[in-house]
């Protein structure tokens, strides 16, 4: 396919100007009203990472509490509050919309040659959902502060959960509808915006894996959304819905919680491999292994993610023959997630690793999810989920699944980073930064293995002294992991004031955003970026002038592999 | 993808002034200065089709949505059928009706609007248009009259639910605290502050579910008689008991007055029919909108594809009603 004229380009101006979407404008009207995608990117981040701080600092509070058995520093009424925050916050607020709408946003339309979402309206309009929703969520503190989980499992958050409740429903309900556009306009996107040329085989595969979770966003958040507002229904005006006393059905609750909650664990996941594929391949400087495989499987995992809901209700009274069916097909989505794994690995085979810090998120990654993804399994068993129900061995592997994600998105903002904000990173006390993470991830929930597996029970207040061990050693691994959060957010500002400009092309990635200047000018492109293999990293040579890879033609009867 | 027609050079912001999401241009002439045409867009008709995409996108969140309520409408009717069966005779079948054909013929001009966009009939347009928000108007005025006979007779959601009986304000006079509350029936107990306290399933809870207390008895909680419960309906009393919420074998008559639980009923209809009420009212505003437009001039063959997607919107919402009217007015 030929390449087009690009309308973008404005006339009389040189090719390189100084101007990127960053100093193109500026005053806060420039930013609150903007329709540029790569700002709303960049303010979705900054408010989903002190999102995260926030969250982080609750479960700081709520490690902290769990030192000693007893109070240690706070009631067992604000022990339920700081759970249930920090759950909902990192869920709904955080992990959710993280990746997609934050890196997503940032480098969707780059990545297929667009100037722009489909609907930058839209977009703009969803940062504002989530940010209303965000504070509807925070201002339960306000009012008693809601103690359900994250769950608000009914009939305790209909009858006698605290007032606090109605707000972080409220909220939760409108960060939906925030995922849900999002969604909408990322399929858009991705269906009617590649550049010219641009076949669906040709997309990097963070792109498949955002398409994949936008199915899900659009397909499973509505349900949430009536559920939410059923919940909130039954609560203000005392309706029956899910109270058996009234001729409703609690587990109904579950079902409709579920069949979005869990498919919400793939919105959470499927970007998070998406990036994986992108870290994993530029940072080897080798082909990505097993394109289609990597691309359908993602489009899997978000269907049968669909079809599991039940494997969290195998002791809330549902048949023994539903029980096998959803384990089984809980069983199942091991399948693509390996194929993924085992694909990277082989993308990693003989390829000229660099261990730069995204490439240590990732690879730290890889690690999390094997454990998360493995111990799955002991869960998705009937048998073994009755023993290890409801124990601290569920908070481990959750969170070695969930957490992990945000490993992928520190690896995604230390790999976008440069482009986003035109600065070079501190690269060693970037690298010092994942290794605490690491480190303090693992001490903290592989711990937790243990004590579950040992019958502590998730979310409660007190303990037996036996589990002391146990709750210290994890605690201890959560201070190191938020001296390594301090650390990141400590180098990452100082970069922006003090960090070397950025080259163009600061890690050796082929997909278009790395064809651009950082940071990309207005429209995303100088001219338009030719078609071609993204994953192939022949034609970049490092080039120490530049600080960063540049490309250069390789003559047609040189060797190149066929791809 | 459309790249066959020429890249534009239309200015952004002109684009950018005049219309919402979603909306995009019309028949891909080439023309390539298209006021209408987003900075982003290539053609008119790759932003046709984005847009046409999108709005096909969020019909079937729509549907989702309103798909959870049909589920939960599904098992809830199947646990149980005297409720609804009991709840529906209190809908007026002839207003529903009129409102189903008001509806759809809002839809039949709603379309003809948007042929007129297409054929650049401006007038035309306008007309079917403002037809089509009259049926808006007319849907809703007959929604509005049927909640307030609803409401005045006490058929509301949840712990509002409270049917004037006469009968039962006959019996039970001292009932202040609520009118479904005061006998307490149950058949576990033959003492009523007992019964009430067991928290089975009974019509006398009514009032107090909502509350944090749903254990406290009923105030006014020992009329003489004692009512039979909904497991043992052999010991049914010989005088119905007042207040008409005693327990009784599904579809007793008298209207379900004495089957529990019948404010369920009521909270789905005011859930199915509000949240669908709350799109018809989104409709509304959008075809307004349309019609501002129209009278302005914006659409012609050339673009009119906002015309085409609130179309879109405004038949999902009739197609909803068309489940809904079966769903809640025509159970027998």
């Amino acid at each position: 396919m030929a390449s087009i004229s690009v309308p973008g380009a404005i006339a009389g101006q040189p090719a390189r100007s100084k101007a990127n979407y960053l100093n193109a404008s500026s005053g806060f009207l420039s930013w609150a009203f903007t329709l540029d995608h790569k700002r709303i990117g960049v303010m979705y981040l900054v408010g989903i990472f002190t999102a995260f701080l926030l969250g982080g600092l609750f479960a700081l509070l709520v490690r902290t509490e769990l030192l000693t058995p007893g109070p240690t520093i706070t009631t067992h009424d604000w022990y339920n509050r700081f759970f249930t925050l920090h759950g909902a916050i990192m869920v709904f607020i955080v992990i959710i919309p993280g990746i997609p709408a934050a890196l997503g946003n940032f480098a969707l339309p780059i990545m297929i040659g667009a100037k722009d979402v489909a609907f930058p309206r839209l977009n703009l309009a969803s940062f504002y959902m989530w940010v209303i929703g965000t504070l509807f969520a925070i201002s339960t503190l306000a009012f008693g502060a809601v103690d359900t989980g994250w769950t608000f499992y009914t009939p305790y958050s209909t009858k006698y959960a605290f007032n606090g409740m109605i707000p972080v429903v409220a909220g939760a309900f409108i960060l939906g509808f925030s995922s849900i556009f999002t969604g909408l306009n990322f399929i858009v996107t991705i269906h009617k915006l590649r550049a010219p040329g641009m076949g669906w085989f040709g997309l990097p595969l963070f792109l498949w894996s955002l398409y994949a979770t936008a199915l899900v966003q659009i397909l499973a958040t509505p349900v949430l959304g009536i559920t939410l507002l059923l919940l909130l229904v039954e609560r203000t005006l005392g309706v029956g819905f899910f109270n058996p006393e009234l001729g409703g059905d609690p587990v109904l609750f579950q079902h409709f919680f579920w069949f979005y909650s869990h498919p919400a664990v793939y919105i959470m996941i499927l970007p998070a491999m998406g990036v994986m594929s992108e870290l994993i391949s530029v940072f080897s400087h080798k082909h990505i292994f097993g394109y289609k495989f990597i691309a359908f499987s993602s489009v899997a995992i978000a269907l049968l993610g669909f079809l599991v809901w039940g494997h969290h209700m195998f002791v809330s009274g549902q048949s023994n023959l539903v029980g096998m069916i959803f384990s089984a097909i809980t069983f199942t989505i091991a399948v693509p997630s390996a194929i993924k794994v085992f694909n990277w690995l082989a993308t990693m085979y003989k390829g000229s690793i660099s261990l730069n810090s995204p490439m240590l998120y990732a690879l730290s990654f890889m690690w999390i999810f094997g454990i998360g993804g493995l111990t799955g399994l002991f869960l998705g068993t009937m048998a073994t989920d009755v023993h290890l129900h409801d124990t601290y061995f569920v908070v481990a592997h959750f969170h070695y699944v969930m957490a992990g994600t945000i490993f992928v998105l520190f690896g995604g903002i230390h790999y976008w980073w440069p482009k986003m904000t035109g600065k070079m990173f501190n690269e060693p006390l970037a690298r010092l930064s994942c290794l605490l993470l690491f480190v303090g991830f693992n001490v903290t929930f592989f711990t937790q293995f243990m004590m579950g597996s040992h019958g502590m029970p998730r979310r409660y207040y007190n303990y037996p002294a036996q589990f002391q061990m146990y709750h210290q050693i994890s605690s201890a691994g959560s201070y190191i992991m938020g001296l390594g959060v301090i650390l990141m957010v400590g180098y990452l500002l100082h970069s922006l004031a003090r960090g070397r400009k950025a080259p163009d092309n600061p890690w050796g990635g082929a997909t278009f955003e790395w064809r651009t200047s950082s940071p990309p000018p207005v429209e995303n492109f100088h001219e338009q970026p030719v078609v071609d293999d993204l994953y192939d990293y022949e034609k970049l040579f490092w080039d120490e002038q530049a600080g960063g890879y540049v490309r250069r033609e390789v003559p047609d009867g040189a060797a190149r592999p066929a791809h | 993808m459309a790249d066959a027609v020429s890249p534009q050079t239309a200015p952004a912001d002109a684009a950018h002034g005049s219309q919402g999401h979603g909306a995009g241009g019309g028949d891909a002439h080439g023309h390539g200065h298209n006021p209408f045409l987003a900075h982003h867009f290539e053609t008119m008709s790759q932003q046709f089709d984005s847009g046409k995409l999108g709005m096909w996108l969020f019909l079937g969140t729509e549907i989702l949505l309103f798909g959870g309520l049909f589920c939960a409408y599904a098992i809830w009717r199947g646990n149980h059928p005297e409720i609804f069966h009991a709840g529906h005779q209190h809908l007026n079948k002839t207003l529903g009706a009129i409102n189903t054909v008001v509806l759809l013929l809002s839809s039949f001009t709603m379309a003809w609007a948007v042929r007129c966009a297409q054929t650049s009939n401006r007038n035309g347009l306008i007309l079917g248009l403002t037809l089509t928000l009259l049926g808006g108007f007319g849907f809703m005025g007959i929604k509005y009259f049927e909640y307030s006979e609803k409401i005045a007779h006490g058929y509301r959601p949840g712990k509002y639910y409270a049917p004037k009986h006469d009968a039962a304000h006959a019996a039970t006079p001292a009932a202040a605290a609520g009118h479904a509350a005061a006998p307490a029936a149950d058949a576990h107990a033959p003492a009523p502050a007992a019964a009430a306290s067991d928290g089975h399933a009974s019509g006398a809870q009514t009032a107090a579910a909502g509350s944090e207390h749903a254990a406290t008895p009923p105030p006014a909680a020992t009329p003489p008689a004692v009512a039979g419960g909904a497991d043992a309906p052999k010991i049914l009393p010989a005088a119905v008991a007042p207040g008409g919420l005693a327990a009784q074998p599904a579809g007793a008559g008298h209207g379900g007055e004495d089957t529990p639980n019948v404010h369920l009923y009521f909270s789905i209809y005011f859930c199915l029919t509000g949240l669908h009420g709350i799109h018809v009212l989104a409709g509304m505003t959008v075809i307004a909108w349309l019609l501002m437009r129209s009278v302005r001039g914006d659409f012609s063959s050339a673009y009119f594809d906002p015309v085409d997607l609130g179309g879109l919107y405004w038949h999902l919402v009739d197609l909803i009603w068309i489940y809904l009217f079966p769903l809640l007015y025509l159970i027998d």
